[in-house]
């Protein structure tokens, strides 16, 4: 599978990494639900260094398209809440 | 595969391909995609020269800083030997003040300079993507009927596509921090304006609300323990005052008179 980091780089992902990368997400998108900024932060941060250590990185000049995008390394917690209660990072 | 990937990931994928939905145009992917590919790479460079402008701007106020740090060291120093206690304890709780404010801008110039390696990196990405895009393009058009080829170099041309929303949003973060650093670097221009880092000369009458929060918020046991420093340094402790105050208080009183004459004056120009 592949995952990209936004605003870092695209990476291959194997499809049991990908499951571990999904809990995280979901663990990551609870803890901003509860409004709990440690525990967001906490496991983003456990997300993003999950892929970086555990994924492929893909050659610059490829022309793959991501499966999944995870929000840039520096994303701030009220930005990742606003995501899901507005027009958060990318509008639309 | 969407049963692997969290709500988090979904959410920004969803919206990224939304984005290159509404800006693909299927009857001129070919022609639009690489000419869109180019306008992008073009804002990435001016998006790294307006960081560049802004880590200098930062860099100049930076200097300026130093300068003032050193020129009130000095006038600490002279109010002191003057025998001018408060006049060196309010020149060193401006220093304090100048001193906290180049930390932050050393932490802003080093941010700075990050996002403009960042950006650099995406710049090179971009252009990678690019260049591939435009000869797969040519091998594929070489290959395959036009119908077919319009196909395979759309789906190339959305691997290009997602690179372009993500270099947008890097260099959309990236203004937006620089933006929040030059609204502080003016802002803290209008403290000096205001007076805050201004002459000695000036302190008294000139002294306004912004002078006196800042003089509150600086660490005055710092500015105690260098100023007891600095007394230790000039031999002129408590046990020393005295003899100062006989000796060779005349030059001292001197210009500590001069100095002193700066507030009344002050006003009336």
């Amino acid at each position: 599978m592949i995952v990209r980091i936004a605003t870092e780089a695209q990476y291959e992902l194997t499809e049991s990494d990908a499951e571990v990368l999904g809990k995280l997400d979901n663990q990551a998108v609870a803890a901003c639900e509860a409004g709990d900024e440690e525990q967001f932060n906490e496991t983003f941060k456990e997300l993003i260094e999950f892929v970086r250590g555990n994924g492929q990185m893909l050659p610059e000049d490829t022309l793959e398209s991501s499966d999944v995008i995870v929000p840039p390394p520096d994303v701030s917690f009220q930005e990742a809440r606003a995501e899901f209660t507005g027009e958060g990072l990318i509008p639309g | 595969m969407p049963g692997l990937s969290g709500r988090m990931s979904t959410v920004i994928k969803a919206k990224i391909s939304k984005l290159l939905d509404r800006a693909e145009d299927p009857g001129e992917t070919l022609e639009y995609s690489y000419q869109k590919q180019i306008e992008l790479l073009q804002n990435v460079k001016k998006g790294i020269a307006d960081v560049v402008t802004s880590k200098k701007r930062l860099q100049l106020q930076e200097q300026k800083l130093r300068d003032q740090v050193v020129k009130l060291d000095t006038q600490a120093r002279q109010a002191l030997a003057a025998g001018n206690e408060d006049l060196a304890r309010t020149a060193l709780e401006r220093k304090n003040v100048a001193q906290t404010e180049l930390q932050s801008l050393d932490t802003q110039i080093g941010q700075l300079a990050q996002q403009q390696d960042q950006l650099t990196a995406s710049e090179q990405k971009l252009r990678a993507k690019i260049e591939q895009f435009r000869s797969r393009k040519e091998v594929i058009k070489a290959q395959y009927s036009a119908a077919e080829a319009q196909v395979r170099i759309s789906e190339a041309a959305t691997g290009v596509g997602e690179e372009m929303a993500d270099v947008g949003l890097a260099m959309q973060r990236a203004l937006d921090k620089t933006e929040n650093m030059k609204a502080r670097a003016d802002a803290v221009q209008e403290l000096e304006a205001a007076g805050t880092f201004q002459d000695l000369t000036q302190i008294g009458a000139g002294e306004d609300d912004i002078d006196r929060q800042l003089k509150q918020l600086s660490s005055s046991s710092e500015v105690e323990s260098e100023l007891a420093k600095m007394k230790a340094e000039l031999g002129t402790g408590p046990g020393a005052a005295g003899e100062l105050g006989a000796g060779d208080a005349p030059a001292g009183r001197a210009a500590a008179a001069e100095q002193q004459a700066g507030p009344s004056q002050g006003p009336a120009q």
